[in-house]
């Protein structure tokens, strides 16, 4: 049985729908990540779970028990706030020892644990400090730590890391992978960022609108978008609209206007004269003046413009139709320094026939 | 310019004050409780009084007579007894106040703190005779008052005039000098803080006695500091509220002064309650140092 369910749960602000009859059903020990652009009711759902909100429609279940009527102080539900919320008149071992104080732990235990738990974050030796004698970093896992000591059935993070360096970001990413493997808690993520969400989750609702978009393990998501939104918000993608001009088994042909007839395999969907969207991840594109054998779909145009990023360089190519596709091609394979090509080179861009995914509308 | 000469030039105008309107009437007092009283009030001069003891017209007769009576100091302690308790009671009123301010929508937050002020634009004497007429035997305030303690089985009394009145009239007058640092402080509490006590399992109170209240402290010693040491040196409330009973140190030293004329001795007893205020000002700034950079 699930852990948490979240059964058709609505939340309006005036006519405004921000959370809008959602359904989650998130198991023991998961790594559950809510995923979305800005605005599209993560903090909502999530203060919902939390109990600091409650839904005008639904009902949210832990462990078998409707929580409808429990206040956050009695939900074995504790949460990380982006803010952190660290204690600042307490020292990091009053704040780590404070659920265990609400929970009437017994003295002689407190200390152990805190100690314990500040090793389990490697903070150790940081008791006497106070939050604003900590960085950043250090302050985030006091927040984890705290959260974690008296073992909640279900830890919220709401976009824990949004306020760190990308250097650090990194480096508590793959301690907070650790940390939930050890203490095997569910927790339940939120960010609006997809790269962090695609590296820590073990499945991610993508949502926009307040609507769950996609549920899906990140490969899934990441490579079978479901929808336009999906593809758009989940990496770099080429989305190309056309009309499906034939179809046979689960080969089809798809004519996008200003590129040509692009051929398709392995998508299901599509009738002949229905309208679809190609979505092709730039990766999977080839560039040159030459072109791999294997692919199946070849057009001529010329570099546009490109974004190096340092280990690929994205480029745009507008082919002779007049459509515009981005290429992404590792900079491994050039020199130290060189690039490949320069705007006005002429090119051709080519992709296998299962290396983008038929989105029908 | 060296950061030297700045920060002489940018303390210059707050010494200046203190050197006006402090240092020199405190310097005025000290010299004036060394003299004698003169004649006809006021002091006397400093040669030439035909004391043939005396060193240029000083003593310390005044201070031998503060500390020879206790009254004197008796009388201290009563006015300290009143302060801590105006204090208290200022607290006790101005916290759930403050609270419920600060916590109320930003919007009218700024129109409930103006109500709190509002007395301040009426004339403070006026408002004490308000006091008189609430307080006076045929008021309903008196009689709901004594319709209260009479279910306790105590005697009706009457309010002006008695111990009572200057304590209600001094919560009044004191209130919002509590009411506004408390409020400044609260106001500023990250609200994220008292959710995150909730959701680590605090109920509501033990999230104000673990989160809210710690963190107003600062603005509970600077109320404290700004309502005792006024309420400690006051005379115009004992004066016009309070019995032949209700006399506190404030009314001494100003007997001293304008009734008794004797100059002297009414410094000396300025001269100790300056002291004390200081103390106090000192305790308070001292325990409400900001712990945290
Ligand atoms: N108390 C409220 N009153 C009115 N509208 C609200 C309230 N709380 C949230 N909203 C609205 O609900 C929508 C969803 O808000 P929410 O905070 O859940 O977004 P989010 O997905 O967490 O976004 P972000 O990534 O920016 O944090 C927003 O459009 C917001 O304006
Ligand atoms: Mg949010």
């Amino acid at each position: 049985m699930a852990l948490l369910e979240i059964r058709n749960v609505t939340r309006r602000f005036g006519d405004f729908l921000a959370v809008d009859d959602v359904s989650l059903s998130i198991g023991t020990g998961e790594f559950f990540t809510l995923l979305g652009p800005s605005g599209c009711g993560k903090t909502t759902l999530l203060r919902m779970i939390a109990g600091f909100d409650a839904p005008d429609g639904g009902e949210i279940v832990l462990d078998g028990q409707s929580m409808t009527d429990v206040p956050p102080e009695a939900r074995n539900i504790h949460t990380v706030f982006q803010s952190y919320a660290l204690f600042p008149h307490m020292t990091v071992a009053d704040n780590i020892a404070f659920p265990l104080r609400m929970a009437k732990c017994p003295a002689a235990d407190i200390t152990p644990r805190v100690k314990e738990a500040l090793d389990d974050v490697s903070l150790a030796g940081m008791e006497k400090r106070f939050p604003h004698e900590l960085s950043g970093g250090q302050r985030q896992r006091v927040a984890v730590a705290r959260a974690l000591i008296s073992r909640p059935k279900l830890l919220l993070l709401d976009e824990p890391l949004a306020a760190l360096d990308a250097k650090l970001k990194e480096r508590m990413q793959l301690e907070l992978i650790t940390l939930q493997k050890e203490v095997g808690i569910t927790f339940v993520y939120v960010t609006h960022d997809q790269e962090e969400a695609l590296a820590l989750s073990h499945r991610i609702a993508v949502m926009n609108k307040g609507r769950v978009e996609q549920l899906d393990d990140p490969p899934t998501i990441y490579s079978f978008p479901k929808n336009r939104f999906v593809a758009d918000f989940i990496g770099e993608c080429n989305l190309l609209d056309g009309t499906v001009a034939s179809q046979a088994g689960d080969a089809m042909t798809l004519d996008v206007p200003g590129l040509g007839s692009v051929r398709i395999v392995g998508s299901p969907g599509g009738s002949p004269g229905a309208a679809g969207t190609l979505a092709l991840r730039p990766e999977k594109v080839s560039i040159g003046r030459e072109l791999p054998a294997d692919c199946a779909n070849r057009f001529h145009g010329r570099v546009f413009d490109y974004l190096y990023t340092g280990d690929v360089t994205l480029y745009i190519v507008e082919v002779e139709g007049g459509q515009r596709v981005e290429v992404m091609l590792p900079n491994s394979a050039v020199g130290r320094s060189s690039k490949f090509f320069e705007p006005g080179d002429g090119v051709q861009v080519g992709w296998r026939d299962d290396a983008g995914h038929f989105l029908p509308d | 310019m060296s950061t030297r000469v700045q920060k002489w030039i940018l303390s210059g105008p707050p010494l200046l004050y203190l050197l006006v309107f402090f240092a020199v009437p405190v310097g005025i007092m000290v010299v004036a409780s060394f003299r004698y009283a003169g004649e006809f009030g006021g002091l006397a001069p400093l040669f030439g009084t035909g004391d043939p003891d005396e060193v240029a017209g000083l003593t310390v007769e005044s201070y031998q007579r503060f500390f020879d009576d206790r009254i004197y100091l008796e009388l201290f302690a009563k006015s300290f007894v009143y302060a801590v308790l105006t204090t208290v009671a200022c607290l006790a009123c101005a916290y759930p106040l403050s609270l419920m301010i600060a916590r109320s929508p930003k919007k009218s937050r700024d129109l409930l703190v103006l109500l709190v002020i509002l007395p301040f634009w009426s004339n403070f004497l006026i408002r004490v005779y308000a006091w008189m007429i609430i307080l006076g035997p045929q008021s309903l305030f008196t009689r709901a008052f004594n319709g209260l303690t009479g279910a306790f089985g105590l005697e009706p009394m009457p309010l002006l005039f008695s111990p009572i009145a200057v304590l209600i009239g001094l919560v009044y007058v004191h209130l919002p000098f509590m009411v506004l640092p408390l409020y400044a402080n609260l106001e500023k509490h990250d609200p994220a803080l008292l959710d995150a006590a909730q959701d680590l399992g605090a109920n509501a109170w033990q999230r104000f006695w673990r989160i809210t209240f710690p963190l107003s402290l600062p603005g509970v010693y600077a109320g404290a500091a700004l309502v005792f040491i006024p309420a400690l040196g006051i005379f115009a409330i004992p004066d016009l509220l309070g019995g032949t009973d209700s006399m506190l140190i404030g009314n001494l030293v100003k007997q001293q002064f304008l009734d008794a004329r004797d100059w002297p001795f009414g410094s000396v007893l300025s001269i100790v309650l300056t002291a004390a205020a200081i103390l106090f000002a000192g305790l308070a700034a001292w325990f409400g140092r900001p712990k945290r950079a």
